[in-house]
């Protein structure tokens, strides 16, 4: 059972401003119903342009509930430049926080209250340039950037806490790596175990435990999304692999998935390891 | 509070007569059965009568049940021990609706090299024997299938199954942790070689299980230790559990028909009668062959995990196979395997029922669990657009639905 505070019971149990504003000033809708959790946001302004009312909408858990009600607590009386700052750790500290898995919740709560100023001010769907990247949950490079800086997330399984992205069929964790990398820098990532100093390979060394590392760490995954990878050779410190038949739904880019192994390569082998493909 | 637990098939309580039975080996009756000296000796002796119980539960040899810690370490010992047996064979055939205990063995054995074949299963869970038989080749070292589902109760045409896999001469292994002490069967006639079960889910206690292994079945210890179980398994016995189990395997047999016959018509009452008051409610799984304490119950356009919390505040305890409870954020496997659509996978609840429900647990859910789904349904955005015609798909952004389904 989840380790839900008292206030989240509470507005699981006595939720706020159910239901749908009527002739309301924005709509904003996030989630959907495949993806286990939806909320459709409703608001009014008052003649000084404050939120009078807010209600919500909600499918999901009892967390999804509570963040939702919390929101329109949260957002009632505000300007919409204020609301426009209510971030989802403001909904979760409300609530008295969530467990660390249900954070995506406090998300769904953001990205709602977003999509409803927008549909307030008439913004159309913002064009810009976007990349899904978790086609499980539909979640773009954007919003996985975004939840990474607003929480300071540093690992894979935060990402997925928070956004859901990588929570399906893990086709997409070589790119939610790739993000995580791109945001924070090699050097802010926390620190991989750097193999013990002056912990010199032999050859033979070096090309067993480059072996073990592929077997256990790096091709299962991609097998169990029919791809899978080939090591070809080492030359010093550079890894010669060819992909095969990498998971038709999930195009991860080669780049990434070269990344992906090199990172994995480097964690557990040695920090000079360079990966380089072969074309078949 | 009432608390009306209806969640047997994760676990059940333990008898009040296998307590009882269990108590004195906790304290003067503290001999290792393996001393030579007659203080063990008298402990040894009552092992032995388990094991008969056990035994007679199955209609097997009491020289073919292996005690164990549970049911996963029945399920592991069964698996990786025969696949020791046949090093010169690398293909496992399984489903895609095992238990972890089963489905993660598979995934381990991939990564190191041996072919797995799932096998699929349709809309109502049921497996197609012809895909097992083309799956079944000469590298084929075993096949381990599930006797019955935890989830929705389907049960496997297990004899049917293993006819063909012996047919074949490959051993055959089925989990049927679930089944035991629900339906009778019978070693004896049986086309079984290894046959997992766990204590705790027929009212002995947790942490004790058994591997049945048929006489004649190659068998290489995952244990390794004393020549306990016959040199099976390794380890001091696990002597009040042990004690314990052989109580609730008597109790089995005199509860059979009450289980197949009381049991049964609480569970189909409790199923009739919330399928008429709740509207959009589906059965999950086959109900012709189904376990006889088991209903799967899909509420569709809400979410399993808030009803769970909503009959837990009314002592109701039950589970769910939606993504939030199955610590995942995807609905079960089980649920995913068998093509449930995704507006009732996530509002899916299980009810287990055992021989110490009564006519009034039933009442009690049928009479809370519908304002329960209405509350919920009032708050879903689904609800009320379903309700009108209104396509749901506004909520639809960003998806695609058929990528959540493709394992
Ligand atoms: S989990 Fe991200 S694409 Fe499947």
């Amino acid at each position: 059972m989840w380790e839900y505070t008292d206030k989240v019971k509470d507005h699981f149990l006595n939720p706020r401003n159910v239901g749908e504003v009527e002739n309301a000033d924005g709509v904003g809708e996030v989630g959907s119903l495949a993806c286990g959790d939806a909320l459709r946001l409703t608001f009014k302004l008052d003649e000084n342009k404050r939120i009078k009312e807010a209600k919500f909408k909600t499918f999901g858990c009892a967390s999804a509930i509570a963040s939702s009600s919390a929101l329109t607590e949260i957002v009632k009386g505000m300007t919409l430049e204020e609301a426009e700052k209510v971030t989802n750790q403001d909904i979760a500290g409300y609530l008295g926080g969530l467990p660390e898995e249900k954070m995506h919740c406090s998300v769904m709560g953001r990205e709602a209250l977003e999509a409803a100023i927008a549909n307030y001010r008439g913004e159309e769907q913002k064009k810009q340039e976007f990349e899904i990247v978790c086609k499980c949950f539909g979640i773009t490079d954007k919003e996985i950037e975004r939840a990474i800086r607003e929480n300071n997330l540093t690992t894979r399984e935060q990402v997925t806490h928070y956004t859901k992205a990588g929570g399906g069929c893990q086709a997409c964790h070589p790119k939610i790596e790739a993000i995580l990398e791109k945001v924070w820098g090699r050097e802010k990532k926390p620190a991989a175990p750097v193999p013990p100093p002056g912990r010199k390979l032999t050859n033979l060394q070096k090309i067993r435990l480059v072996e073990e590392t592929l077997q256990r760490e790096i091709i299962p995954p991609m097998r169990a999304d029919g791809g899978d990878l080939e090591l070809v050779d080492i030359d010093g410190n550079t890894v010669y692999v060819a992909l095969r038949g990498t998971c038709s739904f999930c195009p991860s880019s080669e780049f990434t998935l070269k990344k992906y192994v090199e990172s994995k390569l480097r964690e557990f082998v040695g920090p000079d390891i360079v990966v380089k493909e072969v074309k078949p | 509070m009432r608390t009306v637990y209806l969640d047997n098939n994760a676990t059940t309580r333990v008898a009040p007569e296998v307590v009882e039975a269990m108590l004195p080996y906790f304290s003067e009756l503290y001999g290792n059965p393996s001393s030579m000296h007659f203080f063990g000796g008298q402990v040894a002796r009552k092992i032995a009568e388990a094991r008969e119980r056990v035994a007679a539960l199955l209609n097997a040899d009491p020289s073919e049940i292996v005690f164990t810690s549970c049911g996963t370490e029945s399920d592991n010992a069964a698996i990786r021990g025969t696949l020791e047996s046949y090093p010169e064979k690398n293909h496992v055939i399984t489903t895609r609706v095992e238990h972890p205990a089963v489905l993660n063995v598979g995934q381990y054995l991939r990564a190191r090299g041996y072919r797995v074949t799932e096998l699929g299963v349709d809309r109502m869970g049921r497996l197609d024997l012809d895909e097992l038989r083309d799956a079944i080749d000469e590298q084929t070292a075993l096949v381990t299938i599930l006797y019955a589902n935890n989830e929705t109760g389907v049960i496997f045409p297990i004899e049917e199954i293993g006819e063909i896999v012996k047919a074949r001469g490959i051993p055959f292994h089925t989990d049927a942790v679930q089944a035991v002490g629900k339906i009778p069967l019978d070693m004896a006639k049986s086309h079984i070689d290894l046959m997992s079960l766990s204590g705790h889910k027929l009212h002995a206690p947790k942490g004790i299980g058994v591997l049945y292994i048929r006489k004649g079945t190659k068998f290489s210890p995952f244990f390794i230790g004393g020549h306990q179980e016959g040199g099976r398994r390794g380890g001091t016995e696990n002597v009040p559990s042990i004690i314990g189990l052989g109580k609730a395997a008597e109790l089995a047999i005199e509860h059979m028909d009450e289980e197949n016959g009381r049991v049964r018509a609480l569970r189909d009452r409790l199923e009739k009668e919330l399928l008429d008051r709740i509207p959009n409610t589906l059965v999950n799984g086959d109900r012709d062959n189904r376990l006889p304490n088991t209903c799967s119950l899909s509420f569709e356009y809400v979410e399993g995990e808030s009803i769970l919390l909503l009959m837990s505040d009314q002592g109701i305890c039950a589970s769910s196979g939606s993504a939030c409870t199955s610590g995942s954020l995807e609905p079960s496997h089980v649920l995913r395997a068998m093509g449930v659509p995704f507006t009732a996978a996530h509002g899916s609840i299980r009810f287990s029922l055992s021989i110490y429900n009564t006519d009034e647990d039933i009442d009690w859910v049928i009479e809370k669990l519908p304002a329960i789904v209405e509350r919920l349904r009032d708050i879903s955005p689904f609800w009320k657009d379903y309700k009108e015609g209104k396509p749901i798909s506004s909520l639809m952004a960003g998806i695609h639905p058929e990528h959540t389904r493709h394992r």
